[in-house]
This record gives C-alpha cells, structure tokens and sequence, in this order.
C-alpha cells in the first residue's frame, strides 16, 4: 500500500473533516472524510484506507482503498483495492478491481474520453 | 431459521479458496445475445466479480453490480411477524435494493441467490426483477437439485469465457462478528421444477438445463 511523500500529493490526514467543493490540480490524497463534490479534472485522487469519501468525483485516475459513495467520473483509469467499497456508478476508460472490493453501483466503460453514455 | 453452515466456521482456511470451472448452458444463450447487441445493460446480483465487469465491458456492454445475498444479511431488516417468528422485512429490503426503473436491464444474472435467500424475500425479489427486466430480457438463475445436501457449498460466478464460470466458495462474516469469522452461506431449500415455474409464472417463458454437478441452470425471457 502506497503511502503519499511530501511535495507529490495534497494530503487530507485521516482526523480531517471537510464538507463542501474540492477541486485544485493537483494530486490529492485522502485519508480523512469528505463530504460534498470533488473536482480534479487532469489530477488524481486516492482514497486512503481510513478515507470516507461522500462526493460525486470528478478525476484523471482514481485508487481506492477506503470507503466512497457517489458518482465516480474518470478520463483514464479507476482502480479498486482489495478493501475498497464503493457505492455508486463508475464511469471510466479502464477499470482494476481487486479481490474482495466491494462495488454496488453500474460500471461504464468509455472507449474514448468525453463520450459520455445516455 | 440458520442462514450459515454450521460446518464452515473455520478461521484459518486457505487465504484464497479454491476455484473451480463449469460450462454453462444458460451463460452460452446469453452470450449469443451479448455478441449481438451492442449497449446491452447487465445486471449481476453476485459479489462484485472484476471477471464479470472485465467481460461485459469489454465487449462495450453496461454492468451494474448489487451483491444482494449480502444486502440480506443487514440486522435492520429483521423484523418479528404476527406469530413472533423472526423474519426479514421484504418491504423494507426492496425500498434500499434493486432500486432501478421499470424495464432497464436486458439481462440479470441471478446465479444461485434464490437457493440461499431467505425465504419471506424469494418471491418479492423476483417480482421486483420482472419489473426491472426489459420485455425480452434475459435472466439466468441456479437451482441445486435434490441431491444437493444443507451444507451444499454457497459458490459466487466468474465469468471467464463465453460459456465458461469460475465458482469460488462464498464466505460471509456474520453481522456482528470480525471479518476473520467467515461462514458460508447455508442453502435454504431445495426447489422442486414445480416450484421454480411458479415462481418465474409472469415471465414469458422458462428453460431448464441439467448439469451433472447437482446444479439445474434456469433461463427466463421475460
């Protein structure tokens, strides 16, 4: 499991709570609650394992570890960890599910980016 | 009513459990239908499988993934009925899942959930089902025979190949107990043919195929 180096990630500690619109460009790590929307549009999030994510995403990539729930938009690739659990629709080009994630929610993969389905 | 085997409280088991493959009749005839059609939504009621998600996106299909075995496990829905028996509470159960509109799925891949669901929720569950599947829609399903025993291993389904399934032993933590007391579902009941036509009666038609693993494979069009 990869831990975030200074300077390479915004870093949300897991004792952090934050309710509201995140969005920035830069990679951002979370490992603390967030509530509300998060936007990263050319940047990459990862929710740690002790993140608690209740945010529709919008990101570049996306690696789970923890727990999130809403609508997960992502140009390139959205990766599950084993102790992911996700609870909403994922919309991506490439998807990497580990055993024992957890996902409840419908999995769209788009062949090229901006085409969005119905 | 016992929803886990009595014989797999087991703690110190393989870290991965054995997999095993079966051809599928049923999984083939979809398939065909898979290979056809394009943009076709899938619904898979087993535990969240990358094999099955790998298989239906990538052949640009839509994959919508609900473990409702688990659902049914939540302590909330145990209510007691008018006898004081305790039971699940189907009502409340349908209002948090297969939450969909009416006629979205053109197909819905059951697997083995009604052998190992409670009972009070089988009939309702399937109902709802009827109402999520488009006219024509496929849904897959497995029945164990009567030769299957209480202690019949609860499997979930990989898809792997056109009519090629992985089945790898399901284990559950029990509400209340740490993720490392895993039991295996215990199968409920044993569906009689008569039975199992009653409970698809809304649907259009019904196909049964026999597997020599104790196991019949249902396939209704709705």
């Amino acid at each position: 499991m990869e831990t975030p180096q200074t300077g390479e990630f915004a870093l949300i500690g897991k004792s952090v709570v934050i309710k509201g619109e995140l969005s920035g460009s830069e990679d951002l790590y979370v490992d603390g609650h967030v509530e509300g929307k998060i936007e990263l549009r050319n940047n990459s999030l990862t929710v740690g394992p002790n993140g608690n994510v209740k945010a529709n995403v919008s990101a570049k990539a996306i690696v789970i570890q923890g727990k999130l729930e809403g609508t997960v938009n992502v140009s390139d690739r959205v990766e599950l960890r084993k102790t992911a659990v996700v609870t909403g629709d994922v919309t991506a080009q490439r998807i990497a599910i580990e055993e024992g994630a957890f996902l409840r929610g419908k999995v769209d993969i788009q062949k090229e980016p901006g085409k969005a389905s119905a | 009513m016992k929803f886990f085997r009595s014989s797999s409280n087991q703690t110190a088991g393989p870290a991965t459990p054995q997999k095993l493959t079966r051809r599928s009749s049923g999984m083939g005839e979809i398939s065909r239908l898979l290979n056809c059609e394009d943009g076709l939504c899938v619904l898979d009621l087993g535990s969240t499988s990358a094999s099955n998600i790998r298989f239906f996106t990538g052949k640009g299909h839509k994959i919508y993934s609900e473990d409702l075995l688990w659902s049914s496990l939540d302590p909330a829905l145990r209510i007691q009925d008018s006898a004081g028996k305790p039971v699940l509470d189907s009502k409340k159960f349908l209002e948090e899942n297969l939450v969909y509109e009416n006629a979205q799925f053109d197909v819905v891949l059951c697997w083995n959930l009604p052998d190992y669901l409670e009972e009070n929720l089988v009939k309702p569950t399937i109902d709802r089902l009827w109402s999520v599947l488009k006219p024509g829609g496929f849904l897959l399903t497995f029945f164990h025979t009567r030769d299957a025993g209480p202690d019949s291993i609860c499997y979930r389904y990989h898809v792997t190949g056109t009519d090629m399934l992985e089945m790898q032993e399901v284990k559950f933590a029990p509400p209340g107990h740490s993720a490392t007391e895993k039991k295996s579902p215990r199968l409920q009941r044993v569906f009689a043919n008569r039975h199992i036509e009653n409970l698809f009666h809304d649907f259009a038609s019904i196909k049964f195929f026999l597997a020599r693993d104790a196991i019949r494979e249902v396939l209704v069009v709705r």
